[in-house]
C-alpha cells in the first residue's frame, strides 16, 4: 500500500508546487517508487516544475474518464526512474475531478508506487477538498505571513474534518508544517513572521524551514526541481525535509539566517 | 416512471435567532444605534434573522410604527423573522407583512418583568450600575432543564471550523481565530482563545465563559457581546471568566 501525501496551504502562491516536485523527487532519489499528482485541474504547473511538459499527451482527467491507461498518461522523470508525474488537464476544470474518479485512480496507483504526493490547488473548493480527501499525510505549506497562517489554519480544519480518515473515524491525517520563503533576516528586522509566531497559531509538528532562495525561481524556470540543486540553501532545506520524513533526526538550520552560521562557526551563541 | 418516494417531510427543530428589544420609540436613533453595532462586526450580522421584542416599548406606552421598524432593520442587512409582545396594532401589521406573531416562548420570562424597574431608570444596559451579586441569586429562575452532558474536545479548533455544545462545553486545545464556539451552557477553554466564543446560546444568561488567555474576536452570553476592540487590554492574554450582569458582560482577571 503507497502512503498518499497531499502538499496543501489553502493560499495561492506559497510554494505547493515547487515543495511537489521537490519532495517527490526527494523521495524517488530515496529509493522509493513514487508518483506525484497535479490536482490543479485546468492550471497545469507541475510538469512545467518537473521539466516534462513537452512529454505531456493523456492527463489525469483522461484517465478518470477512461480515455487513457495509467500507464499511458503517467510520465517517467528524466532524472530518477523512480518518479513519475501525473499531470493536471489543462483545458477542463476542477468539475472534471469525482471523488469516486480519484479514488480510483489513486487506489490504481497504490499497487504499484510507494508514495504518492497530491499537489493541490489553492483555496478550499473541489480540487484541493479531493486532493486531501484520500491523504495519509499532510504537508501544510505556509509563508512566514499573517494571511498565508490564517489560511493554513483553515486548511487544518478542514483536513481534519472532511478527509476520508475523519468520516471513516480512522487515525487522523497526520499533519506537518514546511514553512517556506524564511528570510531570517527579515524576521531579525520583526517584518516577518518568526518560526515562533507561526507555531502559536498552527502548532503543528515542523519538517522544515525552507529558506528564501533565489535558486528555487531558477530551478523552476530551468524545469528542474530545486532539490536537486544541492548547492543552494533551499535544495539542501528540501533534501532535510524528506530525510526528516522518512525518519531520520536532522537539526533545523536556516532558522538564523547565515549570520547564525558564522556566529557558530566563530563561538558564539546566544 | 412511477416515483414512490414521498416528496416532502415535516420535521420538528430547533434554532436560534438574535432577539432586538426596544427601548425608545425614536427610529432615527434606533437606526443610528443599529449601524453602529452593525459596524463593529458586519459578517455578523449579515443576512442574520431577527426577532423584534416590543414588550418594554409597550409596558412604557410608547407606540411605533412596526412596518417602519422592519423597513429599517432590512435595510440594514436583517431579515425579521418574528415579534414579540407587539400591541394589536403592530401584531396586524405584522401579519399582513408575513411575520409570525410570538415565534419565541419566553422561558425567563419572569426574570425579565423582574428587570423592567431598573431597565425604566437606565436604558443603556451598559452603564447600568453593579449590582451586588446576591441580588442575582433573588430572581426568581425557574428550574432549567435536564443540563445535557457537557461536551469535552481535545483537539485544536482551526479557523473556519464550529464546534456546538447543547450543555456545557470544555476546550482543552486552542481556538484559532476565525473559529467559531457555540454553547447552550458554559464554556472552558484551557488554552488559547483567539475565535468566538458564544455561550447561553438559547439565552441563558447565567452562563459563563472561562478561559485561560483571552484573545478573542468576540465573546458573547445569552445574545450580549463584545468584539475584540471592545475588550480591556488589561485582561487581554490572561486567564479570564466571563459573565453577564444586567446585560454587561463582566470580565474577570482569574487570580
Amino acid at each position: 500500500m503507497a502512503r498518499i501525501i497531499v502538499v496543501t496551504s489553502g493560499k495561492g502562491g506559497v510554494g505547493k508546487t515547487t515543495t511537489s516536485a521537490a519532495i517527490a523527487m526527494g523521495l524517488a532519489k530515496a529509493g522509493h517508487k513514487t508518483a506525484v499528482i497535479d490536482f490543479d485541474v485546468g492550471l497545469r504547473n507541475l510538469d512545467l516544475i518537473l521539466g516534462c511538459e513537452r512529454r505531456v499527451v493523456y492527463d489525469f482527467i483522461n484517465v478518470i474518464n477512461g480515455e487513457a491507461s495509467l500507464n499511458q498518461a503517467l510520465i517517467r522523470d528524466k532524472n530518477c526512474n523512480l518518479l513519475y508525474i501525473l499531470p493536471a488537464s489543462q483545458t477542463r476544470d476542477k468539475d472534471a475531478l469525482t471523488q469516486e474518479g480519484v479514488g480510483k485512480v489513486l487506489d490504481e496507483l497504490s499497487k504499484e508506487f510507494q508514495y504518492i504526493v497530491c499537489d493541490s490547488p489553492a483555496g478550499i473548493e473541489k480540487g484541493a477538498n479531493l486532493a486531501l480527501y484520500f491523504a495519509d499525510d499532510a504537508f501544510v505549506v505556509t509563508n512566514p505571513e499573517i494571511s498565508s497562517v490564517r489560511d493554513s489554519d483553515r486548511m487544518l480544519g478542514i483536513l481534519s474534518s472532511k478527509s476520508r480518515r475523519a468520516e471513516r473515524n480512522e487515525e487522523p491525517i497526520k499533519e506537518y508544517l514546511l514553512l517556506t520563503r524564511y528570510d531570517a533576516d527579515r524576521v531579525k528586522l520583526g517584518e516577518m513572521l518568526s518560526l515562533e509566531d507561526v507555531q502559536e497559531i498552527l502548532s503543528l509538528h515542523l519538517l522544515g524551514i525552507i529558506p528564501e532562495s533565489k535558486s528555487v525561481l531558477s530551478a523552476s524556470n530551468a524545469g528542474i526541481p530545486v532539490i536537486l540543486d544541492e548547492k543552494s540553501e533551499a535544495g539542501q532545506a528540501y533534501a532535510d525535509v524528506v530525510a526528516r520524513y522518512l525518519g531520520e533526526e536532522r537539526p533545523h538550520r536556516f532558522i538564523d539566517g547565515k549570520q547564525g552560521f558564522f556566529r557558530r562557526l566563530f563561538g558564539g551563541r546566544k | 416512471m412511477l416515483n414512490t418516494s414521498p416528496v416532502l417531510e415535516f420535521k420538528s427543530s430547533t434554532f436560534f435567532a438574535p432577539i432586538l428589544i426596544l427601548f425608545n420609540n425614536d427610529m432615527a436613533a434606533i437606526e443610528e444605534a443599529l449601524q453602529d453595532k452593525i459596524s463593529l462586526a458586519p459578517e455578523f450580522f449579515k443576512d442574520s434573522p431577527l426577532i423584534v421584542d416590543l414588550r418594554e416599548l409597550n409596558k412604557q406606552s410608547q407606540d411605533l410604527d412596526f412596518t417602519q421598524i422592519v423597513q429599517i432593520l432590512r435595510r440594514v442587512g436583517f431579515f425579521p423573522i418574528g415579534i414579540r409582545g407587539g400591541n394589536e396594532q403592530q401584531n396586524k401589521q405584522a401579519r399582513a407583512l408575513s411575520i409570525p406573531l410570538d415565534t419565541v416562548r419566553e422561558q425567563n420570562s419572569s426574570i425579565n418583568i423582574g428587570e423592567t424597574q431598573k431597565q425604566e431608570t437606565t436604558p443603556q444596559p451598559s452603564v447600568q450600575p453593579e449590582v451586588p451579586i446576591a441580588q442575582e441569586s433573588t430572581n426568581p429562575i425557574p428550574a432549567p432543564p435536564a443540563p445535557a452532558a457537557a461536551t469535552l474536545v481535545t483537539q485544536p479548533i482551526r479557523s473556519g471550523q464550529r464546534i456546538y455544545a447543547s450543555g456545557d462545553l470544555i476546550i482543552l486545545s486552542q481556538v484559532s481565530a476565525g473559529a467559531e464556539i457555540m454553547a447552550e451552557g458554559n464554556i472552558h477553554v484551557y488554552n488559547t482563545l483567539r475565535g468566538r466564543a458564544l455561550a447561553g446560546v438559547h439565552g441563558n444568561t447565567a452562563a459563563r465563559i472561562f478561559c485561560f488567555d483571552l484573545q478573542a474576536e468576540l465573546i458573547s452570553i445569552a445574545g450580549d457581546y463584545k468584539t475584540s476592540e471592545d475588550l480591556n487590554k488589561q485582561t487581554y492574554a490572561n486567564p479570564v471568566q466571563i459573565y453577564l450582569q444586567n446585560h454587561a458582560l463582566i470580565i474577570k482577571e482569574i487570580a
